[in-house]
């Protein structure tokens, strides 16, 4: 019988990854496409460790939660395991395509959910560098 | 594992008496009807009690009914048949139809509209589904030649005032110049509900066979006599030269038998107890859920559901692995990426046309198989629901 998804996309359909909330997340990341009606909710908590001397923030983890098609819980799912662990600049690198091909390949008409998995890491991220940076400048502005 | 079947709105498992037909005509009657020997003829006779048998059910003549390749067909030789058949008598052609319609009206209006050379006005529903029939008499012009309204709605069931409206017409007609032809798209109603064409007073009806329970391939159009309609396929002079080409032998024959067992009050109140008992249960086992459609001016064998916070075709994903099958007015099954434009006319909310699941029973659905939707269903929901990001609270 013709599948409508590739085995690993079910795969992660019947059992999504890292799904649910992070309590005080790092920074948090909504997509949604209002057309097709899929939205995702991306939490990250980010730490920082010591390698080769050098400070290197990465992502401790990451959760999501997703009201969506079968593409869109399978992506955001794929999504979360492909930058968990990583640095965060390895995480911000993180492309649909490669969303998409870890999850042996995606229907044509679902390549979006793939941007949107790749977008919602992003957004977390941003949001994430965008609290930092406020964050920073409150300690200056304490320190004046 | 179960193999359960709640999409008869799609198409509906072959009968067993259809099965039976199918099997004896396909070992002996294979001729051309339109042959003069005896080989056509004898299938040229089984055509002909088919379209008796399906004159009778519309109460109309054998004259009065084209069979084509299906509710498609039929629904297009309708519009563009009487619009072409028009030609020359009138500069525009004015169409009115609603927002609900299956595509194949929909969509031939649409074409219609885009060549210039008709117009047309789709009408607003209500959020029920239903359409307004004083909204109808408000919509005609003096160049409305055709007016096609579907006698039920193929995703939430709703059941339009047919007879109303084409009373209405009638009555206009009377003193009109440029008389009004009135159709009816009665593909999802076939089975349900009466479909005597005088009783409805409308002029052009739509039926298909696989609906019934019988093949894919085959469905009718009925067409009032004296109505101006072109035909759309030539090159023949097959169905009163309206619809040229070999007739669908098989798919006519099991048509036309198929419709006996159509308006089966027995078996209509079987399936609607059924239908009853499902929403019932489900609108009480799992919480957040609204029905679409009418509630009373429905069909006795569909119920359209709303499950808020979760995603039409992860709930319809994991139902197939459970072996059930439904359908769903979500934009991700569709291909297009368009939500319900059924659902979109009665809400205008693309969230609750993603969240909605159609369930539609017919002949062979059984208690047990309701048992085991009924027992299957709440745990998705709950499942899909803990994984979204709306609805928590309510938890």
């Amino acid at each position: 019988m013709t599948e409508l998804y590739s085995k690993k996309v079910m795969a992660h359909f019947k059992n999504p990854k890292n799904m649910g909330r992070i309590k005080n997340p790092s920074g948090v990341g909504v997509v949604g496409n209002p057309v097709c009606g899929d939205v995702a909710k991306y939490y990250i908590k980010v730490k920082s460790k010591l390698k080769k001397g050098k400070t290197v923030e990465y992502i401790d983890d990451v959760k999501v939660e997703t009201l969506g098609c079968g593409a869109a819980i399978a992506t955001s799912s794929m999504a979360t395991e492909l930058v968990k662990g990583k640095p965060v600049n390895d995480a911000l690198k993180i492309t649909n395509k490669a969303i998409a091909e870890a999850l042996e390949g995606l229907p044509p008409v679902k390549m979006h959910c793939s941007i949107l998995a790749e977008e919602g890491i992003k957004n977390a991220i941003e949001d994430y560098k965008k609290r930092k940076t406020k964050k920073a400048k409150a300690k200056t502005a304490t320190k004046n | 594992m179960a193999k359960i079947y709640l999409d008869y709105a799609a198409t509906a498992p072959i009968r067993p008496e259809i099965n039976k037909l199918v099997k004896s005509l396909l070992s002996q009657k294979f001729g051309n009807p339109s042959s003069i020997h005896s080989f056509g003829r004898e299938v040229r006779e089984l055509i002909d009690n088919a379209r008796e048998n399906l004159a009778k059910f519309l109460n109309c003549t054998s004259q009065e009914i084209i069979f084509t390749s299906g509710g498609t067909e039929a629904n297009n030789l309708a519009i563009k048949g009487v619009v072409s058949g028009f030609k020359d008598k009138i500069d525009l052609p004015h169409i009115i139809t609603t927002k609900i319609e299956h595509h194949s009206v929909l969509h031939v209006c649409q074409s219609l509209e885009k060549s210039r050379k008709t117009e047309v006005t789709y009408l607003d529903v209500d959020k029920n589904g239903l359409i307004d029939s004083s909204e109808v008499k408000k919509a005609i012009k003096p160049n409305t030649i055709l007016i096609s309204i579907m006698y039920a709605n193929n995703e939430v069931g709703t059941i339009e005032p047919i007879r109303q409206i084409g009373k209405m017409i009638e009555k206009l007609n009377r003193r009109r110049e440029q008389i009004i032809y009135f159709h009816t798209d009665a593909i999802q109603a076939g089975h349900y509900l009466k479909c005597d064409t005088k009783y409805l007073h409308v002029d052009l009806l739509t039926i298909s066979g696989h609906k019934l329970g019988s093949l894919k391939g085959a469905g009718a159009l009925f067409v009032k006599k004296n109505t101006p309609l072109a035909p759309q396929i030539i090159g023949g002079a097959h169905e009163y030269n309206l619809r040229a080409g070999t007739e669908n032998t098989l798919g006519i024959i099991t048509l036309g038998e198929a419709v006996k067992f159509a308006n089966n009050i027995k078996e209509v109140k079987k399936i609607q107890k059924l239908r009853n008992y499902l929403e019932k249960k489900i609108l009480k086992d799992i919480p957040s859920v609204e029905p679409n459609g009418h509630l009373i001016k429905r069909l006795p064998n569909i119920t359209n559901l709303n499950f808020k916070y979760v995603e039409g075709e992860s709930i319809l994903l994991n139902l197939d692995l459970k072996g059930i099958a439904v359908s769903t007015g979500s934009a991700c099954t569709s291909g297009s990426l368009e939500p319900s434009h059924v659902i979109m006319a009665m809400h205008e909310c693309p969230k609750r046309a993603h969240g909605s699941i159609r369930f539609s029973l017919g002949w062979k659905t059984t208690k047990k198989n309701i048992d085991y939707v009924i027992k299957t269903l709440p745990k998705i929901i709950k499942r899909l629901r803990k994984i979204s990001p709306f609805g928590k609270k309510e938890y």
